[in-house]
């Protein structure tokens, strides 16, 4: 039985927790907050130096080649230092839809400049509020114009480059979806900056009039290949969303230890212990979870749709229950804009929406119990 | 990351398993057995019987123990291997020891003599005497060391009187484990004294509780003027508590996981796919799907919580505290999964047994949730060790801890 991450990848976990330590406090979130939102542009530039974009990027489209496992560790430190950057969107979503569906000269085109962290890359669905589903999407791609309007797409400012699910004929549902993949700096796309639940972690909405656009993967396979990319993404976010879970039981645990109320520490009342023993047994349940979906990742198991949406939603609760007990237990101070406790309360609905909500990960969960017990 | 055995435990699997081959049936259909069935029923006793001395003959009863004494010193990741290798095959579950070798006799070993020890390791471990555990009192559960059954001495001989209650299996005992209060006059943890006793000896008076849901696995016991000779001190006087706590912490261990009655979601979902709901199937029904999903996400977490806890055993660490989880999350589970299977069974829920939908599974489960969720530690106190073992946080105010304990307010 092995089932943990070896002493290799916890070096490689330490190592960026110190160097997130040292470059990525809240006061980096807390800037952006009070300034004009987004990321920083500094952080993503020191991320970069150390390479951590190309770690599950194989070595011959410039990246190190390391694994998936590698990158879950990472990604659980990035999530604890609430990373005020696009990686998710570049490494977890516009990456991996080139590695599950690009052409061997569209991976050699771009992927060396996403290891490099020259290329900021983003993933667009959604089109409106409600459900993404096939009869929902709307965008086209056409001769190689794409044309539409996608909402709420994170770091969609930023981007350089987006995968974009659309309609690639007029075959409906299924048939007829197509990814794309769009340079936005090109004639023809409009983006627009939305307030963002996390300032943090910027969106736009972006409007497509006939702009050049290439297709990514075959008609026909967009809805598959997204899916793919999502159950892809869903598990590394999770370990992002695990590691700030565990960073709010921490501060509700140190917080309740400081604080006194009638001549105690609040520490010591079952209303307050009982909570915190609630967000332990969540976040366990939810790392533990994480870990099948790391397991399936990494080695292509045939069971990671299961293990991905069920990593989704046991990670989605433990943070959302952490975030927002831990604002609880910090009384009226944790309301306030001066603690830090709005960061992960914000950071846990916006990682918990953006790869869709809990609602449409159970369905699939569900469908993939269906299946495996049919 | 991978579920393989290392090439030791490998082998040690393939050892096992051919000697299960030799003395076993392999298991052809999973049947329910109700632990205390096999207590009650003398041929399943003596089938019990006979395979824990098979077992312990060639070592493999208590796999950590030392050799002749039913062990063969191994490794905990060597029990559970043999736990998982036994499990196929068509044999008793032995759950009439499991308190006796999981607690009382652990408590023994680490506080007896040798003379004690030669007397009643063998016997326990090859299932000729059972073992039960008393400790909770009337007035004393969540609170243990509330106790207040009396141990007198007189020469070399301790008198006790008092009861004892929610014991599991005393019925059927031939020993048990017995925390008394010496002396009242001091804080309630320093009065404390352990011994153990003969179930059939005069003055033990024995009598099933009836549970809540029917059945009696728990029995209330009554001491009148029992005498016990001083040589039957387990620890010294007044230290009690601190012995317990051994045989709690190995309690602790044995009460968690594999819990509930084997109902969990896939028996959701087998009833889902049979019932009709206002707007279709009921496993159709988005209520329905969001629910086994949250219940799903609970089971699987726990699963692989205890896959990272094999991992560190199989690594020679200590377990970490993640192992405390699992009964807290495994008893509300299983009574929200009962009450939602019986809301979709509608108005035919009311009946039980061979009355209801899937011979009455979720009813039962219903019915015997509550004793989950309260024995061998409660919720409450559960999620009190979590948080004042794992976490660090400190001890509710005790306004009992410097009291006499025989001035300590007491309800009727």
């Amino acid at each position: 039985m092995n089932f943990d991450f070896s002493e290799e990848q916890k070096q490689i976990k330490d190592q960026a927790r110190k160097f997130l330590s040292e470059k990525c406090s809240t006061k980096t979130v807390r800037a952006l907050y009070n300034g004009a939102g987004g990321s920083d542009a500094a952080l993503w530039r020191q991320i970069a130096e150390m390479g951590w974009m190309g770690t599950a990027i194989p070595e011959e489209f410039g990246g190190l080649g390391l694994g998936y496992l590698e990158l879950c560790v990472v990604a659980e430190e990035l999530g604890r230092a609430l990373a005020p950057v696009p990686f998710s969107s570049t490494v977890y979503l516009f990456a991996e839809a080139l590695i599950a569906a690009g052409s061997d000269e569209q991976k050699k085109r771009l992927l060396p400049k996403v290891a490099s962290g020259e290329l900021i890359g983003t993933f667009a669905r959604a089109e409106g509020p409600g459900a993404v589903l096939p009869k929902t999407i709307r965008a086209t791609l056409k001769g190689g114009k794409l044309s539409g309007t996608k909402t709420a797409v994170t770091d969609g400012m930023e981007a350089d480059f987006a995968v974009v699910l659309a309609r690639g004929s007029d075959d409906a549902g299924e048939r007829g979806l197509q990814l794309a993949l769009v340079d936005l700096k090109a004639k023809g796309v409009e983006r627009r900056a939305i307030g963002s639940l996390d300032p943090s972690r910027p969106a736009a909405d972006i409007a497509f009039e006939g702009a050049n656009a290439e297709a990514l993967g075959k008609l026909g396979e967009g809805w598959q290949n997204a899916e793919r990319v999502l159950q892809h993404a869903a598990v590394l976010t999770a370990f992002e969303q695990v590691g700030g879970a565990d960073v709010c039981l921490a501060m509700a645990k140190d917080y309740a230890m400081q604080r006194y109320a009638f001549g105690r520490p609040i520490a010591s009342f079952q209303a307050i212990k009982h909570k915190l023993a609630d967000m332990y047994v969540n976040n366990e349940l939810a790392r533990s979870n994480a870990y099948y979906g790391a397991w399936a990742l990494s080695t292509g198991a045939r069971e990671l749709p299961l293990a991905a949406a069920a990593a989704r939603v046991s990670a989605t609760q433990a943070f959302d229950y952490a975030a927002k007990e831990n604002i609880q237990t910090h009384g009226g101070i944790g309301f306030t804009w001066e603690a830090d406790c709005h960061f992960y309360y914000k950071r846990s609905r916006q990682l918990g929406l953006a790869l869709g909500p809990q609602r449409a990960w159970k369905d699939k969960l569900v469908g993939e119990l269906e299946r495996s017990n049919a | 990351m991978d579920f393989e055995d290392s090439p030791e435990e490998a082998q040690f699997r393939a050892e096992a398993r051919a000697w299960l081959e030799g003395h076993a049936k392999p298991k052809i259909k999973r049947e329910a057995s109700d632990p205390l069935d096999e207590r009650s029923d003398p041929a399943a006793m003596k089938r019990a019987r006979e395979w824990q001395k098979i077992k312990a003959d060639k070592g493999y009863a208590r796999i950590t123990w030392p050799k002749g004494m039913g062990g063969i010193g191994g490794t905990p990741m060597q029990a559970i291997i043999f736990g998982q290798e036994e499990s196929k095959f068509d044999v008793p579950a032995g759950s009439a020891f499991a308190i006796g070798l999981g607690m009382c006799i652990p408590t023994v070993m680490a506080y007896c003599n040798d003379a004690v020890k030669a007397r009643y390791v063998k016997p326990a471990v090859e299932g000729a005497e059972i073992w039960c555990q008393l400790f909770s009192e009337p007035a004393g559960g969540s609170d243990v060391a509330a106790l207040k059954t009396r141990a007198v001495k007189d020469g070399d001989t301790w008198t006790i009187n008092g009861s004892k209650i929610w014991t599991t299996g005393a019925q059927f005992s031939d020993y048990g484990l017995l925390l008394t209060r010496t002396d009242p006059n001091v804080p309630k943890h320093k009065g404390l004294t352990m011994f153990y006793l003969s179930m059939k000896q005069p003055g033990v008076d024995v009598r099933p509780i009836k549970q809540a849901s029917g059945a009696s696995g728990f029995n209330e016991i009554f001491f009148t003027d029992v005498k016990i000779p001083d040589s039957q001190r387990v620890g010294e006087v007044g230290q009690g508590w601190q012995v317990a706590l051994t045989t709690l912490m190995h309690e602790r261990l044995a009460v968690g996981g594999g819990q509930g009655g084997g109902l969990d979601v896939a028996q959701l979902m087998q009833l889902a796919r049979t019932l009709e709901l206002e707007d279709g199937p009921a496993i159709k029904n988005a209520a329905v799907r969001e629910k086994i999903a949250d219940w799903y996400v609970r089971s699987a977490g726990l699963k692989y919580t205890t896959l990272r806890t094999m991992t560190a055993l199989s690594r020679g660490q200590q377990p970490g505290p993640e192992a405390s989880i699992a009964k807290i999350v495994v008893a509300s589970k299983l009574q929200d999964i009962s009450a939602f299977a019986m809301e979709l069974e509608g108005e035919a829920g009311v009946a039980t047994g061979e009355d209801a939908p899937m011979h009455g599974a979720f009813q039962m489960g219903w019915l015997s949730a509550p004793g989950l969720r309260i024995a061998g530690g409660t919720d409450e106190i559960l999620r009190n060790i979590i948080a004042e073992r794992v976490l660090g946080l400190p001890q509710d105010v005790r306004v009992d801890k410097d009291v006499p304990f025989n001035k300590v307010p007491a309800g009727k």
